[in-house]
């Protein structure tokens, strides 16, 4: 598929696609991370043998009977205060439709009164997307089709049904349709992905199905009214996210300006072709004939709960990269504070500065040299302190640590200094630097006469040159800044 | 022609006999089955008769009792059950094809505590399918006859387990009433039988009528026997989120305690129909109450007749809901077909008698877009409605007394033609369930051809042990 | 709108379609005339002002029941599976799937 739009900076209702505005709304659903089902007491586990973690009620077997685990509660509570909801008294319903991996023929789940309403997730560069509710349900089984093409539904000639994952807890996240660009809908997802794991709620995978989104799509004209929406379904990572809202956008805009409308339709993302199918036309005949669940009673969490959750919230994502961003001056939704934090390891960056070493340096070491460690790296905080601080102090230079932190990474710590010395690592003082670029000058003759003669490009080459002739233990900075001086 | 078979003993009094070791639990149970082979081809109580697995349930209770272990407070009971509670290993099919055959992997928390109080269960009862109706007569494997007149039915839907007491094949059986299905087939059976306050019984491992109407209760012999029984199967139960996680009293206490000073209303709205001869039994009901020392009171409960429509709506709309699962995929019943939604509609229309299908209707169509609010959602305010009648009337009265059902058993086929004609029959006890309410029908003499009355006697949330008290005393009156 | 709205056949078969029952002609008709018959008989209840009533949904008034967080053994998947109509490779058969319903 060839990029249809770039989309612009992720802040502001402003930008338009061939004259149509976006609307998207995002629909996430995520697996609670219980021990056990939402209703019963079978384990909540991914990737067992089919149907082993089963019981009479996620079978609905005649007779069987919900009952609610006190920790799905929780755990959906974390998600709405999170998300800066108002939780509130909440009551189950059933939504009644058939499908061979819905074992009751209905679902419970919450309708008009759900848990956790009213909140907003902040995107890092600011922007509020508002989240209309996020309520409790219970997940289906999943089929698996035989005898068609490719295991695709459509002429498959039988399904078969694992119900493992009949009655996992879920929380489905509801957006308001505050989102206006795809790279939006991808900080959105992401954001809400960081969240679910600091609160604990959820392992979030998109590839395991722990965490899966739909994208209500719509265009119009600027001042119009919306336009019809589209469900997306079938997305499963959140750069296909990014690719498949740019595609329906594109695919409603060709059928306005072809004069036609845009159906309201359920379609379905196919990664290969990079597409949208319709799935299911909405027709009358979609009735799930909601009434409240008589085997369950009202949810009414205490005031004392709520705080409770409050009191033990874990600081989110949107906190550490300002917290980080205080310490370091870099930009909070820049790209060494957002990879830093996504992986964790902020807490490892202060501490780093904690120990006596330079926070920015800190940094972009932690960015660019533990991308392999988790959220806390091996290598103690005071080694890399040790690092920056050699570097700061100019005995070093930039080249040189990255070569020192490598063996350090390697190593799960290590003294700095003492790495660097056996390299035979020492900053160039500034004599020998200067004879050395001299040299540099007289080896470059042609190179130096065109940078004279106004040829910036030239100045690579020399700079080039000049590292390689100290083997990497020149400062760059100091090499341009002093041919630049000889230049004037 | 009768079947109907006059006790020996009751329960309390086989427990008794077995935990002392008077009575052999296998004597006990002989004697049942002796009746079974006699009788149960002309009444047709069961789906399923459980004889050998009795015999051995019973050689257990005799074994604990020799080796000094107290078998439990229901030792050697022969017990049947309603063929809507799940028993494991052992067939359970709600009387209806969808269900031939399934033996279900777990049993329902009345059948573990039964068996853990010693009862012998002799069998599974038949019952109008999945507990649609008030004779019997809709059971998929054919209908159950009343042991007073095998011309005429037993009521439902529990007419099975009614049958079974009245004819001495069991000692005491469960039923379940979501409109009255426990309480008219006793009334019309001539024993007694208990609806207790919604959340008095699990309902875990009960096959779903009507969720929020349903509870299991018990047929007995004699009101101390429905107080055994319950003080067995009642109290908390976790699976049940609706179960009331409060202890309750003995009922077994209640009994003993009079009604000197009871407040006994009489409904002075009470919705017409009832016959005359049951009306006749039901003023013989009230004059016992006084006699023994209670004082009666008018009440009124304006709302009572609407209890009939307010239920025809929301015990289907639940139906519809908790009978979608019998889809041919899991369990049950499956007609073969090319894709699954023709599967679906032909082995639900294959499985599902006419009166279930009715109902399926019916309560899908209640609860469909565009007609919510002016079927079910209008249903449950007139719920609402009766629930706060029945309080303002126990404002004034411990305990009501109606008529159980407006007439004695009738024949076979008088009411099968007119759907409408057979709901009629439940409405002195779907209000009860409407309101959540603990109900019991008395067996207190006999009307038309000699056929029993019951009377029913009401009592508000939890008043068990009030109710209790009452329909000991209406039984005391009847054996003087 | 009042209970005592007429039902149609048209309803009857759309009704059948949603509960899955695969009724006849005849079926339909009877059907109809029988449920049009039945709420006829329950228009009674649009007599009363319900306008102040609030809905009753629970026989008695219980909240926040819960169950704890801890794995009990379930159910033997052999035999669940001997008792389902059609099973294959540990789980359980289905013919072709037709209509994404969710």
């Amino acid at each position: 598929m060839s990029e249809i739009y770039t989309a612009g900076p992720a802040t502001g209702n402003e930008i338009l696609i061939d004259g149509y505005e976006l609307v998207v709304g995002l629909e996430v659903h995520v697996e609670l991370a219980t021990v056990t089902k939402l209703f019963s007491a079978s384990p909540n586990r991914f990737g067992d043998d089919a149907n082993t973690n089963i019981d009479p009620v996620t079978l609905g077997l005649p007779g069987a009977l919900p009952v609610l685990n006190r920790q799905a509660v929780e755990l959906a509570m974390r998600i709405g205060t999170a998300l800066n909801c108002t939780i509130k008294p909440c009551t189950f319903h059933r939504k009644n439709y058939f499908y061979p991996d819905m074992p009751k023929a209905y679902q419970i789940s919450q309708y008009d009164q759900p848990l956790n309403v009213d909140g907003y997730l902040e995107l890092p560069g600011g922007k509020r997307i508002g989240v209309e509710r996020a309520h409790l349900e219970e997940d289906t089984g999943k089929s698996t089709h035989f005898g068609g093409s490719g295991g695709r539904i459509h002429g498959s000639s039988y399904s078969l049904i694992d119900f493992n994952r009949a009655g996992v807890p879920l929380v489905e996240i509801v957006s308001r349709p505050d989102v206006r660009t795809s790279e939006e809908a991808r900080q959105y997802v992401s954001e809400l992905r960081g969240i679910l794991l600091a609160v604990g709620a959820s392992d979030a995978k998109m590839e395991e199905g722990s965490m899966r989104c739909d994208a209500n799509v719509s265009v119009h004209k600027p001042g119009a009214p919306y336009g019809t929406r589209c469900e997306i379904k079938n997305v499963n990572s959140i750069r296909s996210l990014g690719r498949a809202i740019e595609y329906e956008a594109r695919r409603q805009i060709e059928l306005i300006e072809g004069g036609e409308t845009v159906r309201q339709e359920t379609r379905h993302w196919d990664e290969t072709d990079g597409r949208t199918h319709t799935l299911r036309v909405k027709e009358d005949a979609d009735d799930y004939r909601y009434f409240l669940e008589p085997d369950l009673v009202p949810l009414a969490p205490s005031a004392e709960w709520v705080q409770a959750v409050r009191d033990a919230m874990p600081m989110l994502p949107g906190a550490r990269r300002a917290r980080l961003s205080a310490a370091t001056g870099s930009p909070a939704d820049g790209e060494a504070i957002m990879v830093v934090v996504e992986r964790g390891q902020d807490d490892y960056v202060l501490a780093v500065a904690a120990a006596g070493g330079d926070v920015g340096r800190a940094l972009v070491h932690v960015k660019e040299g533990f991308a392999e460690e988790g959220a806390t790296p091996t290598v103690p905080a005071a080694d890399l302190a040790g690092l920056t601080t050699l570097e700061i102090n100019g005995a070093i230079t930039a080249t040189q640590a990255k070569t020192v932190l490598a063996e350090i990474v390697a190593n799960g710590g290590g003294d700095a200094a003492a790495i660097a010395k056996a390299k035979g690592f020492e900053a160039m003082d500034t004599g020998s630097l200067e004879a050395m670029v001299d040299q540099v000058i007289a080896d470059n003759g042609p190179a130096w006469t065109k940078y004279c003669g106004g040829e910036d490009k030239a100045l690579g080459a020399l700079v080039g040159a000049a590292m390689k002739a100290s083997q990497g233990k020149a400062d760059g900075k100091l090499v341009t800044a002093l041919l630049q001086s000889k230049r004037s | 022609m009768s079947a109907a078979s006059s006790p020996q003993m009751s329960a309390t009094e086989i427990a008794a006999g077995v935990r002392s070791g008077r009575l052999k639990a296998v004597d006990v149970l002989e004697q049942h089955l002796a009746r079974i082979t006699a009788n149960e081809s002309d009444v047709h109580a069961f789906n399923l008769v459980l004889a050998d697995e009795a015999r051995s349930a019973a050689a257990a209770v005799d074994a604990a009792v020799a080796a000094g272990t107290d078998p439990g407070p229901l030792a050697g009971v022969p017990l049947a059950l309603k063929d809507n509670m799940c028993t494991h290993g052992i067939a359970t099919t709600c009387s209806s094809k969808i269900l031939e055959g399934w033996k279900p992997p777990y049993d329902a928390t009345v059948v573990t505590r039964l068996a853990a109080a010693g009862a012998v269960t002799v069998g599974k009862t038949n019952l109008d399918e999945f507990a649609m109706g008030s004779s019997t007569e809709n059971s998929a494997f054919g209908p159950t006859r009343n042991p007073h007149d095998l011309g005429r039915v037993p009521g439902g839907s529990s007419g099975g387990s009614a049958a079974a007491v009245a004819a001495g094949f069991a000692s005491v059986s469960l039923g379940s009433d979501t409109g009255g299905s426990i309480r008219q087939p006793a009334a019309l059976c001539g024993v007694v039988g208990v609806k207790p306050t919604y959340g008095y019984v699990s309902r875990y491992g009960l096959v779903a009528f009507a969720s929020s109407l349903d509870q299991i209760g018990p047929f007995t012999n004699t009101v101390e026997d429905a107080a055994l029984l319950l003080d067995v199967i009642g109290g908390h139960d976790p699976m049940d989120s609706t179960s009331i996680p409060d202890p309750q009293p003995s009922l077994r206490d209640a009994i003993t305690q009079g009604v000197e000073g009871l407040r006994v209303g009489r409904i002075t709205d009470l919705p017409g129909g009832a016959d005359a001869d049951v009306d006749e039994r039901l003023e013989a009901a009230f004059d016992a109450l006084r006699e023994a020392g209670a004082t009666i009171v008018d009440v009124q409960v304006p709302a009572f007749g609407y209890g009939l429509t307010a239920y025809y709506l929301i015990a289907p709309s639940e139906a519809s809901s908790n009978l979608a699962r019998y889809d041919g995929v899991r369990y049950g019943l499956r007609v073969d077909s090319s894709d699954t939604n023709s599967m679906y509609s032909a082995t639900r229309a294959a499985g599902f008698g006419e009166e279930v299908q009715r109902r399926i209707m019916l309560g899908t169509y209640a609860l469909s877009a565009g007609y919510y609010d002016a079927y079910y959602g209008k249903a449950l305010k007139v719920r609402r409605l009766i629930a706060d009648d029945f309080d303002r009337a126990y404002q004034s009265a411990d305990v009501l007394l109606t008529p159980t059902a407006p007439t004695v058993a009738f024949e076979f086929g008088s009411k099968t033609d007119n759907p409408l004609a057979m709901y009629l029959c439940d409405t002195y006890t779907i209000p009860t369930n409407l309101a959540g309410h603990p109900g019991m029908s008395v067996p207190f003499g006999t009307g038309q051809a000699g056929m029993p009355v019951g009377v029913q006697v009401l009592a508000g949330t939890l008043g068990e042990p009030t109710m209790f008290r009452a329909a000991a005393a209406l039984e005391r009156a009847m054996q003087q | 709108m009042g209970v005592s709205e007429r039902i149609t056949a048209v309803d009857v078969v759309k009704v059948a379609k949603l509960a899955r029952l695969d009724l006849s002609p005849d079926a339909i008709d009877r059907t109809t005339a029988q449920l049009a018959g039945m709420l006829e008989h329950f228009a009674d209840i649009d007599a009363l002002d319900l306008d102040a009533v609030q809905p009753m949904t629970q026989p008695y008034p219980l909240q926040n029941v819960f169950r704890e967080d801890v794995i009990v053994a379930g159910l033997d998947r052999d035999e669940v599976l001997a008792a389902a109509p059609s099973a294959e490779d540990g789980r359980f058969r289905v013919p072709p799937i037709v209509g994404i319903d969710a």
